[in-house]
């Protein structure tokens, strides 16, 4: 049994460390998750526009994000991206365009989930009043939507906060690179990737109690 | 800009073209790299269909105790396992798995790597499972546990002969999901330089600067590996119907 030593990490390291990489990843999570809500708002639009022109193309992104893994997204931003640009952008801003790309199919998802399960007759209630198909969508169907929407949006940032580690692929500096750098430098490898084992636990588990909580709470309401 | 496909006709070591595409083989033959993206394509499956196998037994047991009529102490143990292994991001497991493992661990010391990526993808993925198996489980009308009971079945017997049978094929449409989902999360193996699909990618992209080219056939193999899964779970939801029952509930019609 090898003997752990966990006295390395005092406030210095985690200050020095830590702290910025953390600060990343709840930035990349935070935007990632609004931008992909638009995109992903827009996307489901598309797919339930009931026009093919709209329709196929979303659908093809869409199918075509789901089924690559986020890895791989990632190289292929890391490499298209500064090639479209004509100039590099650095690892972190690949990083953020990259998942607002690819969150924005899965809340897509989402959101046509959330408009469909508003019922039709909210649909022709509209339209009863005269109401074209924006004025529809923004001022019946969506606010109702987005609320039944929240608790799962919420799911899918903590499921969006564990997968920012993965820009360990494009050496972004994120939480999990801040555990890696640190134990490699104070030569504390395995100490170190279980206090980053620790840290996402306890904010991962914390959000998600929060989730519970205010799913109990929407579900009063209504 | 054109794209340059023969690139992976090239040998992995000289970089010459091989003509037919394909080395000699064997282990002192040639290897080209369309041989190699193929026994990548190969130890993606390998990876994935291991730890599926994985989390679907500990998944199933999992999710199946945390349902046990009066048995606190096993319902808290899933849950604090479900907890545990959902909460932590999967490549934070897979680098707990092969660096701190093997060596706070000495009876892990000599386990292969790919077996480590096989527990550390599989115990993952067995909380998801563990959650689906048990909501299968209590989707089903209390009625069909009292029925069991009622025909004198002992707990194991009613779980095996009433209830698991009716959970599982109520579950079979999120499981496929988390099929593909393993296949796709597979991809962490990279880290620890396992050759798969990923890796690959990386590594040869790297190696002969054709990205482009590289990474657009590892795509067309995850979707195509996505759409195999799909196929296969529409196969075995179509086997596994029960006529009655999903008439009911597949809805349809008006």
């Amino acid at each position: 049994m090898h003997a752990l030593d966990f006295s390395f990490f005092t406030w210095a390291v985690f200050r020095d460390y830590i702290l910025g990489g953390m600060y990343f990843s709840f930035v990349l999570t935070g935007v990632a998750t609004l931008g992909g809500i638009v995109f992903g708002t827009v996307l489901a639009l598309m797919r339930l526009s009931g026009r093919k022109v709209l329709d196929v193309p979303a659908a093809i992104y869409v199918n075509g994000m789901r089924s690559i893994p986020l890895l791989m997204v990632l190289l292929w931003f890391f490499l298209l991206v500064p090639f479209i640009i004509g100039r590099p952008i650095g690892a972190d801003l690949t990083a953020v365009i990259t998942f607002i790309a690819f969150e924005a199919a899965y809340f897509s998802e989402i959101v046509r989930a959330g408009i469909q399960s508003i019922p039709r007759g909210q649909v022709f209630a509209g339209q009863a009043l005269g109401m074209s198909y924006g004025q529809n969508m923004r001022l019946v169907i969506l606010p109702q939507a987005f609320r039944n929407m929240i608790p799962v949006f919420l799911t899918q940032t903590i499921i969006l906060f564990q997968d920012t580690s993965l820009v360990y692929i494009i050496t972004a500096h994120d939480l999990l690179h801040g555990f890696t750098v640190a134990g490699n430098n104070l030569s504390h490898p395995r100490e170190s990737y279980i206090l980053a084992a620790v840290f996402y636990f306890v904010i991962c588990f914390t959000l998600s109690w929060l989730v519970k909580r205010l799913q109990q709470k929407i579900a009063i309401i209504r | 800009m054109a794209l340059e496909w023969q690139v992976f006709c090239q040998d992995t070591i000289d970089r010459t073209a091989v003509a037919g595409c394909f080395g000699s083989g064997g282990d002192k033959g040639t290897q080209t790299y369309l041989d190699w993206l193929l026994s990548a394509w190969g130890q993606t499956v390998l990876v994935a269909a291991m730890s599926l196998v994985v989390a679907l037994v500990i998944g199933s047991i999992i999710g199946t105790i945390r349902t046990l009529p009066a048995s606190p102490w096993l319902t808290r143990l899933g849950n604090w396992w479900v907890e545990f292994f959902r909460n932590i991001p999967l490549l934070v497991q897979i680098f707990l798995w092969y660096h701190v493992v093997p060596v706070v661990f000495p009876a892990f010391a000599d386990v292969p790597k790919m077996a480590l990526v096989v527990a550390g993808l599989g115990l993952f993925t067995s909380s998801r499972i563990a959650e689906q198996v048990r909501a299968g489980i209590q989707a089903l009308p209390r009625g069909q546990r009292y029925a069991g009971m009622a025909l004198g079945f002992t707990t194991p017997q009613y779980y095996r002969y009433v209830l698991l049978p009716m959970a599982f094929r109520i579950i079979i449409p999120p499981l496929t999901s988390e099929a593909m989902n393993i296949f796709k999360n597979s991809s962490v193996a990279f880290a620890v330089s396992i050759t798969e699909l990923t890796f690959y990618a990386q590594q040869v992209g790297e190696e002969t600067s054709k990205g482009i080219e590289v990474y657009m056939a590892v795509t067309a193999l995850y979707v195509i590996s996505a759409l195999a899964i799909n196929r296969i779970m529409a196969f075995i939801e179509k086997r596994a119907r029960v006529p009655g029952f999903v008439a009911q509930t597949g809805g349809g019609g008006h």
